[in-house]
């Protein structure tokens, strides 16, 4: 072309990165990669191919990682860890900042090498994954710094078991390495079997920044290679992001282990444009939201829902946007959408998109030959449509309207998923309004996919659960550093010889909706006191009062919008109450357990106070985010608790595990005590004089293990806790991997219910769930 | 390259059909929003996004030139400086240069004076083919008696000017009052008659990216040629969150009523880079219409001579210097 037809054209050239110091660099090792273990690259074992997507040509030969591998490179993480948690939190600070420093010193050559393995465009890895990248770990040496004063009380797990997906390879391993250092933790980690290159780069620079030997460990392979990982007994904490049918398969692994797990999985995010919007940057924001690194993006907004009135016109906008993307060589600088990874994941888009019955348009531009996909949009469709609920993971999407917001915030949440959210208005009421009703662990009001370290990321629901990023994130690499100790067996008092009966028979029922409600089976058990008294009966509940209960708990919702004044004035008339009548309750643990019961039902009330006082206290955050606006951290509650209440306090576990539940503004559905469930009978009297609307607290009376399965496997629950056995802690985890809801458990050990380990923020957070919510504002 | 050539693609009847204006549809002035941080955004990653390398940079440099409303409105103005601008508006690269990138004969877009310089441009630039465009109405503030800012036109129109450059009140805009905008923008381009008018907005005083896409299409509904960001004497001048805006507000309005109307940015546009940037601006948001003469201009005095030099280094592959160039 000469320079007057390209004057005449004025088309876009080529604008190639150079990648000859990635080349290079892959040279340099033989084109063949091993493992980083112990600060060092192993000899390349068996390998397989990695590939850039956008030409099909290998790129490196990396090693197949064995279970031996991986067994030497947990090996080589715990015989580093206690020397690394013993390091301050300044001398661990050093070390990510260096980190930080050389993540920026190398960055065209990781944005390159990303580009190559992955396939997106140099623009992406350039300006968006690698400063964060290097603002992770800058953020994250601050957490270092600060971790001693701030965190007191708190240990680092130990090894980290961390395997991560293809989609934003270096980010990805950014936030799992970054904060796991940050708390003391040593780390394995496992990149995607596409994408590992940047990784092995990475390891290497670690040595620039003097990180001690054995610290962290790459193990390259494949989907085996990241199961070894994840059940290795000497990994204590397992973190992996990617498909929600790997992360429930891995819930479902670790179940009853002990690891402490976080889960960061797939999505179906809705995009909401609000008649008001600005409909030009609501359509540039798609450009970001599902055009960003060719959909392949677990919080893409992949679910357009665009208000009636407004639909048609807007799908006009998107579609002539759509038609000016360019799509090619993900190495050019002028390239908007790059390749798709890999060849296998090209053709699960095509075969999703050919069964589609919507209405398909493909954006005009030119798509070359090989792994690329041309953006698309699928208009048309109901919400069962396939498309509508599954992930693409794609650069594809789709669309529904809507009439008003109330049905804009119905359609959103219907959805297994609860990742992220973005809402476009103009109107603050509404974009305030709809942001805490979306359920989605990030929502973005009037912008897209931001990120930053300090801001929490990650999702509800089959989304997963943890969250990277800020304070929140920390902690689910810190364990408080209590000994543990066996939980002490409590056993029901069996039928005594000579069975003493006095008084009028007094009958317990379940409490399910503010009522007493007889067990669906019709079953009792008596209830006998330590010298042979018949104390009572307690029903005998079955999965149909649980499902019963966890009805009751969702209509009783209305609880969570109720002011953290009003459920704090509740809670202390609860305690009100009980107070009043202390004599009775502490007769009655006597009766049951053969202990004076005068303490605990004081501490019980002193509990109730607690809760009460903690109600409008537990506040939120306004993270300082790099941009002109505010990041909210509102700690919103999860919804429906079910509850196995500890054996060895019938009242004060049972009222440990209700009050921060319900103060957070959650409903719930407690088992008691299995051996002394009559002081938590006893207790819906109290209830029900104490303005608790019915169903936000339900009782359950029975068998922890017949209850525990159908509570855990319920998907309409969205939390379990078990403070019973270790054999049901493990049943818990492993029915949980159903909806992955959230589950806390005490894996058979003991709580000291009396004191301060048996109150307080522990607490507080698993009663909630942090959400960050994006405002950018500016006029 | 003959003259003529260039003649037929700078005034816009030649190509599409002139904006008729239509009535003021104050429904569809409401509705229109523009959120700042998003716009923002957009415009913060274009950037990124975009790139011109070798002689596709070339080849857009030059484009640039033929876009521009190479300008002079200062107070000291002379016959002899706006004679002197004329020759550089005709030969604004070195004529070896131009022969080669293979682009002999380039002019700019325009030549822009205030009134009382126009006959003096409309002589010297005879036979070139290329307009004059004449600042107007109280320019800069727009402040001056309204039958003195219509006569104004008139007179510039007289001398010769083929375009004119008026400013809009301000005050309509930040009042909200779009029916006095509409009626005065309506007056002068009746007034212009067959001369093209551009509204200048003077966005830096207008408060908000709102009101500029408001105003940019209560402009365009009152009939303007062409929407223009600013007088160059605000303190803010072109943006490019003004500019993408504008450029929206230009789309929609073609999109409702088919009528192309032409953008300029004006003001603190002054190097080459800026240029590409705002050339990927139009071609990415309107389309390749809005890269000829008729539909766009950038309105500088500054930025030809950094394209010299970037010419200059893409032909010797060494960096270049502005005393090689001829000063406009």
């Amino acid at each position: 072309m000469t320079i007057k037809e390209i004057f005449d054209s004025m088309s876009y050239g080529p604008a190639p990165e150079g990648n000859a110091e990635a080349l290079a660099w892959i040279a340099a090792h033989g084109g063949r990669f091993g493992h980083w273990i112990d600060g060092r690259f192993t000899e390349p074992g068996p390998c397989f191919a990695t590939a850039n997507p956008a030409t099909g040509k290998e790129l490196a030969q990396v090693t197949q990682g064995t279970e031996d591998d991986v067994a030497a490179a947990v090996a080589a993480a715990k015989r580093a860890q206690p020397k690394w948690a013993r390091l301050s939190g300044h001398e661990r600070a050093k070390y990510l900042y260096a980190l930080a420093r050389l993540v920026q010193k190398h960055a065209r050559l990781l944005a390159v090498l990303e580009t190559m393995d992955n396939g997106k465009p140099i623009r992406e890895s350039r300006d968006i994954d690698v400063p964060l990248v290097a603002r992770h770990f800058y953020y994250h040496a601050g957490l270092a710094q600060l971790i001693e004063a701030e965190k007191p009380g708190f240990v680092p797990h130990g090894v980290c078991g961390q395997v991560i997906p293809w989609n934003f390879p270096l980010l990805m391993l950014a936030w799992k390495v970054a904060p796991a250092l940050a708390a003391g933790n040593t780390v394995v980690l496992k990149p995607a079997e596409y994408t590992p290159l940047t990784a092995l780069l990475f390891a290497e620079i670690s040595r620039e920044a003097g990180l001690p030997k054995g610290v962290l460990n790459i193990v390259t392979g494949d989907g085996a290679t990241g199961a070894a990982v994840v059940v290795h007994p000497d990994v204590a904490k397992v973190a992996f992001t990617g498909s929600t049918a790997v992360g429930r398969a891995i819930r479902k692994a670790t179940a009853g282990t002990g690891k402490a797990l976080t889960l960061e999985l797939g999505g179906k995010s809705p995009y909401i444009v609000f008649d008001d919007a600005d409909l030009d940057s609501a359509v540039e924001g798609l450009v970001d939201a599902i055009w960003f690194n060719q959909g392949q993006v677990c919080c893409a907004g992949s679910r357009l829902l665009v208000q009636e009135g407004v639909a048609d016109r807007f799908h006009d906008k998107l579609k002539r946007r759509m038609d000016g993307l360019r799509i090619g060589d993900p190495l050019d600088k002028c390239i908007d959408v790059g390749a798709i990874v890999d060849p296998v994941q090209l053709r699960a888009i095509a075969e999703m998109v050919e069964g589609s019955d919507g209405e398909v348009y493909r954006a005009a531009c030119a798509v070359p030959e090989g792994c690329f996909y041309p953006p698309t949009l699928i208009t048309g469709l109901s919400t069962a449509s396939r498309l509508m609920q599954e992930e693409i993971f794609g650069p594809v999407l789709v669309s529904m309207t809507f009439r008003t917001p109330a049905e804009a915030v119905e359609l959103a949440n219907n959805t297994r998923y609860g990742l992220a959210a973005s809402i476009w208005t103009e109107n603050v009421n509404l974009a305030l309004d709809m942001a805490p009703k979306v359920k989605a662990g990030v929502v973005w009001v009037n912008a897209t996919n931001l990120f930053d370290a300090a801001a929490g990321f990650g999702g509800l629901r089959e989304s997963g659960f943890g969250r990277e990023g800020g304070w929140e994130g920390l902690m689910a690499y810190l364990r408080p550093a209590t000994k543990a100790r066996p939980l002490p067996a409590v056993k029901v008092v069996a039928e005594p010889a000579e069975p003493v009966v006095e008084g009028i028979d007094r009958t317990a029922k379940l409490y399910i909706g503010g009522k007493q409600a007889r067990p669906d089976g019709g079953y009792s058990r008596p209830v006998w006191g330590p010298r042979g008294k018949l104390l009572g009966h307690a029903g005998l509940g079955n999965r149909k009062d649980i499902r019963n209960a966890v009805e009751a708990a969702h209509a009783a919702k209305g609880w969570g919008k109720a002011t953290a004044h009003n459920r704090a004035q509740v809670i202390y008339y609860i305690a009100e109450n009980l107070s009043a009548r202390a004599a009775e309750f502490a007769a009655r643990l006597r009766d049951m357990t053969g202990r004076p019961g005068e303490a605990e039902v004081a501490a019980a009330v002193r509990r109730l106070f607690t809760y009460a006082a903690w109600a409008d206290k537990y506040e939120g955050a306004v993270k300082p985010v790099p941009i002109r606006g505010v990041a909210l951290a509102m700690n919103e509650p999860l919804g429906v608790i079910g509850a196995l209440c500890p054996d060895e306090a019938p009242l004060l576990g049972l009222i440990s595990v209700m009050a921060p539940a319900i103060a957070m503004g959650n409903t719930c559905v407690l088992v008691p005590s299995e051996t002394a469930p009559l002081a938590a009978t006893d207790l819906y009297q109290v209830l029900d004089t104490s303005d608790l609307p019915g169903g936000v607290v339900n009782i359950v009376t029975g068998a922890h293990a017949d209850l525990a399965k159908p509570l855990a496997g319920h998907m309409d629950v969205d939390a379990v806790w078990s403070f019973s056995t270790a054999a049901l802690s493990a049943l818990v985890e492993a029915e949980s991997a159903g909806n992955l809801k959230r589950t806390w458990v005490n894996n058979g050990m003991a709580r000291d219910w009396t004191g301060a380990e048996g109150e307080g923020r522990t607490f507080l957070a698993r009663a909630t769930e942090v959400k960050t919510i994006w405002v950018p504002y500016g006029e | 390259m003959q003259m003529t050539e260039t003649v037929t693609t700078q005034l816009p009847q030649v190509t599409h059909a002139r904006n008729p204006g239509m009535v003021l549809d104050l429904d569809w002035v409401a509705a229109l929003q523009a959120n700042t941080s998003a716009i923002e955004r957009r415009a913060a990653t274009l950037g990124g996004r975009r790139s011109v390398k070798k002689d596709w940079q070339a080849a857009w440099l030059l484009k640039a030139i033929s876009l521009i409303d190479l300008t002079t409105l200062s107070g000291d103005d002379t016959a002899g400086r706006v004679r002197r601008l004329c020759a550089k508006a005709r030969q604004p690269v070195r004529p070896e240069m131009l022969a080669a990138l293979g682009m002999p004969g380039l002019t700019v877009g325009a030549v822009c004076v205030y009134h009382e310089m126009v006959e003096t441009a409309v002589r010297a630039l005879e036979g070139s083919g290329i307009p004059v465009a004449a600042v107007s109405t109280g320019f800069p503030a727009g402040l001056s008696p309204w039958h003195l800012r219509l006569a104004e036109i008139g007179e510039s129109v007289r001398a010769g000017a083929a375009e004119i450059d008026i400013v809009i009140s301000r005050r309509h805009v930040l009042t909200q009052n779009w029916q006095a905008l509409y009626d005065e923008m309506a007056e002068m381009r009746a007034a212009c008659g067959d001369a093209h008018v551009k509204a200048i907005l003077a966005t830096g005083e207008l408060g908000t990216l709102r009101n500029v896409a408001r105003a940019s299409l209560v402009c365009m509904m009152a009939g303007a040629d062409f929407i223009k960001t600013s007088t160059g004497k605000e303190s803010v001048n072109a943006t490019l969150p003004v500019s993408l805006t504008m450029v929206r507000a230009i789309r929609d309005y073609e999109a409702r009523t088919g009528f192309k109307v032409g953008y300029k940015p004006a003001g603190g546009i002054s190097k080459a880079k800026d240029a590409l940037l705002y050339l990927a601006l139009m071609k990415d948001e309107l389309g390749h219409p809005w890269l000829q003469p008729d539909l766009f201009r950038f309105g500088a005095s500054s930025l030809l001579g950094d394209i010299e030099r970037q010419l200059e280094h893409h032909l010797t592959g060494h960096y270049s210097a502005a005393n090689r160039h001829a000063m406009g």
